[in-house]
């Protein structure tokens, strides 16, 4: 069983066109977005227009559960004020320029999913299955750790998103945490392409294997300027490093950006 | 007689190290367990000891540990204990910066480049200058600080620079882009930072003042659902005398848990000045 996975699409719809080809072309039995549909890019609607013209199944993220209950800011859990003045600009424009159509439908998503795939029990999640907007970095997530969290929510197989930095952390005995990164910014590696995770099952064995998406990034560019949307935004788009909501980042995952 | 709230123990996610015990090089007038050259209230751990510890935290999930002191690169296991902490998970290390050496610095870098996990080092500097930090630290620390800081840079290591509201409009934004300059005047690019707010505990109740009497938590001032966000719902500090509830109250006789980390696996009842200090401010100890 072939399964993908779409990691926070920040109103990316040109790289969210460029997987859904890529993914098309796989046979992939079934995909899956892992919530934050919204920030960052421009145009908010195109992405939930998409998803569900393609039927595609999906849970919340922290956005969406901020945008449906009509919150104030994004909960994305950033704790440095600069972290916070770049993530405020974001959500008081995807918030004024999402459709309320667009809002409720992002509050009758499910906060989890679960299934079984081959024999592996998998359970979807935006941050961790303990909290929406938690940070599960590769450098910070220690193998008891991640084990631990797999026991205590009865899964075998742990998909999540929110980081923004894709990785995978097999566990032994067939359990694994796989972070499928995004398609909505670049991996903060120079390289302006987005990535998601394209998982095979067979019993209780599972392979990984993370995806470049090469997509229209100067048209992206382009529009995020018509919008005007920070111009360090359009410079991540174009450079593929990160300016912004870094502080955040734990000292390994910084070290290897350019800021 | 009021009843104090209780923080339950939602998850051990971080597990804190008392690395040199109350042994300081220095004797800051605000430190909140006074610590200094002669404090040997809590003795610094061995590398075994040490490693107790972290077999415990690996059987429990433990997500990260933090190694404090006093100053931790008093002890001379410092550098193997962090060698061995960085094989399991992310570890940070809280120093005033003195006995940042170049060779040490070197072997951080080395350890922070040979581990999949995270290495951090906080520096505590308590003022915008010489003068007003040595009024807190003791005459010629900032000058060390410096020496020890300028190490790090050369590393390639970038510290987060921790400073507590005794200095001066810190808390302000404009406290904070002032001090991020002064960072950056340091020669760091990215600077980052931290401030922590004090406790009214050890010295500094003699600096300023001791916790009032309405400086405590009740039944109705958090629900049960806010005291599962404090420290002490997902920590535990571990000393020579045994596994306390959080950094802040080893010098209280209650706040021992237990011997090993299981014995310290229950709620804590928040009956203590600075649990109020910790829900006013919103305090966390981790960066």
């Amino acid at each position: 069983m072939r399964l993908a996975f779409i990691g926070g699409i920040y109103s990316n719809y040109h790289a969210l066109v460029a997987t859904l080809d890529d993914v098309g072309r796989r046979r992939v039995d079934a995909t899956y977005f892992l919530g934050d549909l919204g920030a960052f890019g421009p145009h908010p609607d195109r992405v939930p227009r998409l998803l569900v013209e393609r039927g595609i199944p999906g849970i919340q993220g922290n956005y969406e559960e901020s945008l449906s209950t009509r919150a104030g800011d994004c909960h994305c859990g950033y704790t440095d004020p600069r972290d916070n003045h770049f993530a405020q600009l974001s959500y008081d424009y995807t918030f004024a320029n999402t459709s309320d159509a667009h809002k409720d439908w992002m509050g009758t998503l499910p906060r989890e999913l679960r299934f079984t795939a081959g024999e592996l029990r998998f359970l979807l999640v935006h941050g961790s299955p303990r909290k929406i907007n938690e940070f599960l970095w590769r450098s910070t997530s220690p193998e008891p750790f991640l084990g631990k969290l797999c026991r205590d929510h009865d899964a075998d197989v742990i998909v999540c998103t929110h980081t923004g930095l894709h990785w995978h952390q097999p566990l032994g005995g067939g359990r694994h945490v796989i972070n499928a990164g995004v398609i909505g910014r670049p991996a903060n590696d120079g390289r302006t392409n987005v990535w998601y995770a394209l998982v095979e099952v067979q019993g209780r064995e599972l392979t990984v294997e993370f995806v470049p998406v090469a997509y229209d990034h100067l048209a992206l560019a382009e529009e995020m300027r018509r919008e005007r949307l920070p111009e360090q935004f359009v410079e991540t788009v174009l450079t593929g490093w990160w300016t912004t909501c870094l502080e955040v980042l734990p000292p390994k995952e910084r070290a290897a950006g350019r800021f | 007689m009021r009843t104090p709230p209780q923080a339950p123990l939602t998850a051990l996610d971080t597990l804190w190290f008392q690395v040199a015990g109350t042994v300081c090089n220095i004797a800051c007038t605000h430190c909140f367990i006074s610590c200094s050259p002669t404090n040997h209230s809590h003795e610094m751990l061995s590398l075994g000891e040490v490693q107790e510890r972290l077999a415990e935290a690996r059987e429990l999930g433990v997500r990260e540990y933090y190694f404090t002191g006093g100053e931790p690169f008093m002890n001379r296991d410092m550098l193997p204990i962090l060698e061995a902490t960085l094989r399991q998970g992310p570890a940070t290390v809280l120093t005033n910066g003195m006995l940042l050496r170049r060779e040490v610095c070197a072997r951080l870098r080395e350890l922070f480049d040979a581990s999949d996990y995270s290495l951090d080092i906080r520096v505590s500097l308590d003022g915008f200058d010489a003068e007003s930090h040595d009024a807190i630290r003791g005459k010629g620390v900032w000058d060390r600080v410096m020496i020890g800081l300028r190490n790090l840079a050369e590393a390639g290591l970038n510290p987060v620079i921790t400073v507590t509201t005794a200095a001066e409009g810190v808390a302000s934004a404009e406290g904070r882009t002032r001090f991020l300059e002064v960072i950056r005047g340091f020669g760091f690019a990215r600077p980052r930072l931290k401030v922590l707010p004090l406790f009214r505990i050890g010295a500094e109740e003699t600096r300023t003042r001791a916790y009032e009497e309405w400086e405590r938590l009740t039944a109705e001032s958090l629900t049960h659902e806010e005291a599962a966000v404090l420290q002490c719902s997902s920590c535990r500090m571990v000393t020579s005398k045994g596994v306390y509830v959080c950094p802040i109250l080893i010098e209280e006789p209650e706040a021992r848990m237990g011997e090993t980390l299981a014995e310290t696996l229950r709620p804590f009842p928040l009956e203590y000045g600075a649990c109020h200090t910790c829900w006013v401010d919103g305090v966390t100890c981790t960066t």
